[in-house]
């Protein structure tokens, strides 16, 4: 097992949520759940990361910076759509500036349900998409050898 | 005259949360002027009234924001609720207070901390967000929620809390404020934090007034402006001062959230002390037929929701106002002639929740 695994850095973008699971990212970070005593860092350099992590929904404005981020971070990565909102769109489905979840415009690995999300649930998604991150690994080690 | 530079920040910034872009025509190290563009996370809530009726409303209103969420649900309902004349039972008035002011507290700590992560002092931003979850345990426990409350409704609340939890809360509260004083001391008194925020965006009581900034904005650059004090809930039995300071810069700022943090817990103390007993709601039966223009006071200001119904189940209009919005002024102004390693400082005294300002 890699560093990657052991200590994964995330980053975080808010898509077109209410903040609600925004601050319950930022709240699993923070001693009451404390994240980063398993290695887990939260960075602002898409560069540097290895989770990305989306709140909200996806708009016609934000679509190329969730796009570009994306683009930016180096393989392997994992995407974790958090909350209703970056799943389906949620309540705000309806609305005539939604376009859906986060998985219309970059491939999600894990869903996180929960309006908002609790930062119990976002650690149990990061936990899934460390699985996910080894076995994506594994697989590009295998291509370059 | 050096060449004039523009700086793009954000909307993926580390120190924002939330996405907020501006562009800054910097001039060697010094901001001659932000262009500030918003519409990032704009979803449009506002048309939703036309497929959700009017109950169905409130869990959209609660949805704007997920720091003041209960504001804005309660304020929802305070403006369909005179519309209808429903006549909302006094026990429900006072739990609105309680879960209201613990959302300012939360909200102001959550503040505080995000302040801290702006000023490069991590450890003081963990020991806020620390106290904060203790809040937010008393939120859980009250409402089920964490953050998103869901206690609002038209015609009271939706939870009862009992009066032996109330007394639970008064002591735990009192533990909190224990736990606060010596964070707060660093914020008000340290000479590092001090060094980055006296003097820094110096906004006078004019322009506040001209700008139309509201809040903790305008309170701190001397401008007496608290939407409590219009007594809408039960805050014209609570014996209250706004929070006013009058230097007008970041630290006033700071200052005055952290005065209102002891403010909010001896509101909710004077709401337990006073809560009277019965029932938390009325039925609400028929549809809204009329206008109304709701003002409360969220953590960040004042917020405006105006409700136009015509008897039918689905409202005509809905229009809400948010304190971040009117606050973008005072901000873009603040910034002229900063320093470039201000902006982050700056952009976070005027408590951007950008959620509610693109709703």
């Amino acid at each position: 097992m890699s560093s990657i695994i052991k200590s994964p850095w995330v980053i975080h973008y808010d898509g077109s949520s209410c903040n609600g699971c925004d601050i319950e990212v930022l709240a699993a970070l923070t001693p009451r759940f404390d994240v980063e005593r398993f290695g887990i860092i939260n960075t602002g350099n898409p560069k540097h990361a290895d989770i990305f992590l989306v709140t909200g929904s996806v708009n016609e404005q934000n679509i190329p910076i969730v796009k570009n981020i994306y683009e930016q971070m180096p393989d392997p990565k994992v995407v974790i759509a958090i909350g209703i909102c970056a799943a389906t769109g949620g309540i705000f489905k309806e609305c005539y500036n939604v376009q859906g979840g986060v998985g219309e415009v970059i491939p999600v690995d894990v869903y996180v349900p929960g309006c908002a999300a609790r930062p119990e649930a976002i650690i149990d998604g990061v936990v899934k998409a460390l699985g996910i991150l080894q076995k994506k690994q594994e697989e590009w080690k295998a291509k370059v050898s | 005259m050096a060449n004039k530079t523009i700086i793009p920040f954000g909307p993926q910034h580390p120190v924002l949360p939330e996405p907020i872009h501006l562009d800054l025509v910097v001039e060697d190290e010094k901001v001659v002027e932000a262009i500030p563009s918003i519409g990032l996370i704009h979803r449009g809530l506002e048309k939703l009234v036309e497929i959700k009726d009017y109950q169905e409303m409130t869990y959209v209103a609660e949805r704007i924001c997920g720091i003041c969420s209960f504001i804005h649900g309660m304020t929802y309902c305070h403006a369909i609720e005179t519309v209808m004349n429903v006549n909302v039972p006094p026990r429900a008035q006072y739990l609105r207070i309680i879960w209201s002011e613990l959302s300012r507290l939360h909200s102001h700590l959550l503040w505080l901390g995000l302040m801290a992560d702006s000023l490069g002092f991590e450890s003081l931003f963990m020991y806020s967000w620390k106290i904060r979850e203790k809040i937010l345990d008393i939120i859980e426990e009250t409402t089920g929620g964490r953050v998103i409350f869901g206690s609002a409704k038209i015609g009271g609340v939706r939870h009862d809390i009992s009066n032996q939890k109330l007394q639970e809360i008064l002591k735990r509260l009192a533990d909190v404020e224990a736990e606060l004083k010596p964070i707060a001391k660093v914020f008000t008194d340290d000479y590092s934090v001090k060094h980055r925020l006296v003097g820094v965006g110096v906004l006078s009581k004019d322009e506040a007034y001209a700008l139309a900034a509201v809040g903790p904005m305008a309170r701190a650059s001397g401008v007496t402006q608290d939407m409590r004090k219009l007594g809408y809930s039960a805050y014209n039995e609570i014996n209250f001062e706004p929070i006013i300071e009058s230097s007008g810069d970041s630290y006033a700022r700071t200052v005055v959230r952290v005065r209102e943090l002891y403010s909010s817990f001896d509101i909710i103390r004077q709401a337990i002390a006073k809560m009277p007993e019965g029932a938390i709601d009325v039925k609400v039966t028929g549809n809204p037929n009329g206008e109304f223009m709701a003002r409360t006071e969220q953590p960040r200001g004042e917020v405006v929701y105006y409700v136009k119904a015509n008897g039918n189940k689905f409202l005509e209009r809905l229009r809400v106002r948010t304190p971040t919005f009117a606050n973008i002024p005072a901000l873009v102004k603040t910034l002229q002639g900063c320093d470039l390693a201000d902006v982050p400082v700056l952009v976070l005294t005027i408590d951007p929740c950008i959620s509610c300002t693109e709703r």
